[in-house]
């Protein structure tokens, strides 16, 4: 049993800068010395990824670019990893995405495209990765994605999104039955509301924030040095039966009612 | 107010890779520096770390020019 991840490999998913989840995971993985796999979409990210490896302790990470609505460049992208590396041990993904203007007033409101957009890219893409890193997990490992408790209960303008996310949860229970033959472990993180570029999309996210720290048991919120750690026990052995399962990194708030 | 202006400058001369003399106060984001949408949202948050301020949702969106922020700065210390 060991919490070090020496000579073991990770792509980490959906770093867009300094603040996010991603980087807070990736952060955690290296520092227990892990190698590490960043992909990006959209070349205004790219800069920003390559900024923030470069802060690492370590130079041999590697940056692709992946456009997860694109099987073929998904495909492109894990076999440029086998490559590259051989074998990885594990898959953060930190990826989603709705139309801002579908996260605000009513979620009836939602339009088909949007609703199969914020699905394609934050609920389906789970799939799609794990499909093409299962081939490459020879030694077994982790997948960690993250949701939110807005696909559990209805939480004000997370709308399309909180359906994504129950897509999303119940994607990483079938998912963990699919590969767990393989020694392969899914779960999910559910994080509090923490202030991203993604979280500043939804309407009025200063106030959600506010109401953690006055309400949640830790009276605080959560950082992404929080999600990662969490992250690095599911990504190590000491998680080793742990799989489809969902773990709170949110400061004990689902816990909460009135 | 010129130490507000110049650190100001400095986040949107990090953030959009422009060079200082083009932000002026006139200069507008999205149009004279470039920006797009996420690098909007991008900045606000920035300017939020940077002077310890909340800028509300629809006071972000009249956001437009260099000189829109310096305003909003002054008189919301």
């Amino acid at each position: 049993m060991n919490l070090s991840l020496d000579n073991r490999t990770y792509v980490v998913m959906g770093v867009a800068n300094k603040r996010s989840i991603a980087w807070g995971i990736a952060q955690a993985l290296s520092n227990a010395g892990a190698r590490l796999i960043f992909t990006y979409a959209g070349d205004r990210l790219e800069k920003n990824v390559r900024q923030l490896a470069d802060t690492l302790d370590r130079d041999d990470s590697i940056i692709l670019p992946c456009d997860i609505t694109d099987d073929e460049e998904i495909e492109k992208t894990f076999a440029t990893i086998k490559e590259e590396v051989g074998v990885i041990h594990g898959l953060a993904h930190c990826i989603a995405f709705a139309n801002t203007d579908e996260l605000k007033g009513e979620y009836l409101n939602t339009s088909r495209e949007g609703f199969l957009l914020a699905h394609n890219i934050s609920s389906y893409s789970l799939t799609a990765v794990t499909k093409a890193a299962r081939p490459l997990m020879t030694e077994g490992g982790s997948i960690v994605t993250m949701t939110y408790l807005g696909g559990e209960r209805v939480v004000q303008n997370y709308n399309v999104m909180g359906v994504a996310k129950a897509s999303l949860d119940a994607s990483v229970k079938y998912l963990a039955n699919d590969v767990g033959k393989d020694g392969i472990r899914v779960n999910a993180i559910s994080a509090g509301p923490i202030r991203t570029l993604a979280a500043k999309g939804i309407s009025d996210f200063n106030s959600v924030l506010k109401q953690i720290e006055e309400r949640s048991p830790l009276r605080r919120t959560v950082t992404p040095e929080d999600v990662g750690n969490t992250a690095l026990f599911l990504m190590s052995d000491l998680s080793s039966a742990i799989t489809g399962e969902m773990i709170h990194v949110d400061s004990g708030f689902n816990t909460i009612s009135i | 107010m010129a130490d507000t202006l110049d650190r100001v400058k400095k986040i949107i001369v990090d953030r959009l890779g422009v060079d200082e003399s083009e932000v002026t106060p006139e200069a507008s984001f999205k149009e004279d520096l470039g920006a797009d949408s996420l690098d909007v949202v991008e900045l606000v948050m920035e300017l939020e770390d940077e002077f310890d301020m909340e800028i509300s949702d629809e006071d972000a969106e009249k956001i437009a020019t260099v000189g829109d922020v310096i305003n909003y700065i002054n008189n919301h210390k």
